[in-house]
């Protein structure tokens, strides 16, 4: 049984974790880190350690770490939470991150729906500034120093991706760049630049008072420590879980309290995967089902029809139309699944749209076009019947 | 909008941000949230203040589905779209404010007060189904709850 745990929302000692650093050398920091193994908390789970040890090794007199919370994964709202209830942890994580890669600058990449926590951030900020954890020669730590801005979005879920979010820093279209060069090697101003999640961020405080073991006794072997779930959907109690991963669906389900009505759970939100009664007793990790954090519950009343052109809608929409594979591929999606609703549409229509699923997997630029088909794919396989009889009848009975 | 207007608001905005490359956004967003509209004129005289191309400027502010090209109302009401907002039924909300207003979904009212548009996850999914008025966030919402909040904006 998965343990139900509360590290995120927990307080700390404000300036503890900050001063545990700076009483170690920035290779030594990244070393916990490292050892810790946490790994991205916005989905991609990438290894935090590697990021950072990247950008402190990488040349540059600049280097910048940017704090994503541009939480736009339709189902995600931890990250908001996080910012309202933890703020300080938050902007500490950041500055652990400065001291270790060696930047005095920071941002926090907030998406423009969350304009209205600016004012408290920005009073955190210059709290923290009173009390010599942000500013100039931090801790009395001579020479360490570091400022964080904060910089609105306006509306575009692909600023999530790191590059795309890199791009709008820089006051250009939201649109993703190469990789390599990594963010780490060449990001904000093609400078060394560290993208840590919210959430990533606020489990680095605690790494540093507690420990890298401690951290690892939670989790799984490759998705150590615990994780935040936003629950919404069918279910009794909808609202943020912190599990450690490797929690089941099934166990998530019962603490939830989703009835045995559940049909099925889309998790990772609309990029995510759709698992259905038969895949109930996977993990939720990184080498299980992967998840930012979205979880919804779709009870035998929805249309699993509805719930996919619902996200086909919103890729088709969102997608940055730089690259062909996306962009085209999300019209022509949407397209071939509102064939469906016509009942034009037949198992040759799903054939097709897998053939072009492929394709956008493969081809696409970036982590957006190549995830729209993981929604498509586990929606049209483990429900086909409700995609072919869309044309008929009700679609929603709510 | 006074030509003077927009001139004394830009400088204002260049003066505090620079004239780098990269504040070009935050000039933007500040431009919008005076103005309500990115214009042709207003980007004209953006893309001057930043010896930028106007197509340049222009490329920017309609990426973003937060920034307007076009005039919009004086509220902006932005319902959410997510399938979380949905299940808990979204559509009823809809209904009732386009009732309310006289519009559909896309429209702004004839005497430029209200538009009605679709925003993506506002991050209250646990909460929904939700809305935003400019840059307020409401959720929980009844369909005659909505309709009450938009009334508060007359």
């Amino acid at each position: 049984m998965a343990r139900k745990l509360d590290v995120v929302f927990s307080d700390i000692e404000p300036g503890s974790a900050l001063r545990a650093a700076l009483a170690m050398t920035p290779s030594d920091v990244i070393g916990l880190v490292s050892r810790s193994k946490l790994r991205g908390r916005g989905g991609a789970g990438f290894p935090t350690g590697i990021k950072w040890d990247t950008a402190r090794r990488h040349e540059g007199a600049e280097k910048y770490i940017v704090c994503n919370a541009d939480e736009g994964e339709p189902g995600t709202f931890k990250d908001k939470n996080i910012l309202e209830r933890q703020t300080a942890k938050v902007l500490e994580g950041m500055a652990i991150g400065a001291y270790a890669i060696g930047a005095s600058e920071g941002f926090i990449y907030l998406r423009g729906e969350y304009k209205y926590l600016v004012s408290d951030l920005a009073r955190k900020i210059g709290e923290m500034k009173s009390q010599n954890l942000i500013g100039p020669d931090i801790c009395h730590e001579k020479g360490f120093c570091f400022d964080i801005h904060i910089k609105l979005g306006s509306g575009s879920y692909v600023c999530g991706e790191e590059t795309a979010l890199l791009e709008s820093l820089e006051s250009r279209r939201g649109e993703p760049r190469n990789k390599p060069p990594y963010p780490a090697e060449s990001g904000f101003l093609g400078r060394p630049t560290v993208v840590n999640n919210v959430e990533t961020l606020s489990f680095v405080p605690h790494i540093l008072l507690n420990g890298a073991d401690w951290f690892q006794q939670f989790g799984t072997e490759k998705s150590t420590g615990s994780k935040l779930f936003s629950v919404s959907g069918d279910c009794g109690k909808p609202g943020i879980y912190e599990f450690e991963f490797g929690i089941t669906i099934r166990e998530l389900l019962k603490e939830i309290e989703a009835d045995a009505g559940t049909k099925a759970v889309q998790i990772g939100g609309a990029s995510g995967f759709c698992a259905c009664a038969d895949d109930f007793d996977k993990p939720i990790c990184f080498e299980g089902i992967p998840t930012g954090g979205s979880i919804i519950i779709f009870n035998k009343s929805r249309s699993m029809f509805r719930v996919l052109k619902n996200f086909v809608e919103f890729f088709q929409e969102e997608s940055c139309g730089q690259c062909v594979p996306c962009r085209e591929g999300c019209s022509r999606m949407l397209e071939g699944i509102e064939k469906f609703e016509k009942g034009k549409g037949s198992s040759k229509t799903i054939n097709d749209l897998l053939e072009l699923s492929e394709t956008m997997s493969l081809a696409s630029k970036c982590g957006f076009g190549q995830s729209v088909p993981n929604s498509f794919r586990t929606i049209a396989s483990k429900f086909k019947d409700e995609i072919l009889s869309a044309g008929e009848g009700e679609l929603w009975q709510s | 909008m006074l030509r003077e207007t927009l001139l004394r608001t830009l400088d204002d905005l260049v003066g505090r941000y620079g004239k780098a490359r990269e504040n070009l956004l935050p000039v933007l967003q500040d431009l919008q949230a005076e103005f309500g509209f990115l214009g042709e004129e207003t980007i004209n005289e953006v893309a001057r203040a930043f010896g930028l191309s106007q197509t340049e400027v222009f490329s920017v502010a309609s990426f973003y589905h937060f920034l307007n090209t076009q005039e919009k109302g004086k509220y902006v009401i932005r319902i959410c779209r997510t399938i979380s907002c949905d299940l808990r039924d979204k559509a009823n909300v809809l209904r009732a404010l386009e009732s309310e207003l006289g519009i559909k979904m896309g429209e702004t009212t004839r005497d430029k007060k209200y538009s009605l548009d679709y925003a993506n996850c506002m991050g209250t999914c646990d909460r929904g189904p939700s809305m935003m008025v400019n840059d307020r966030l409401y959720a929980d919402l009844s369909p005659s709850k909505a309709v009450d909040i938009i009334r508060s904006y007359r």
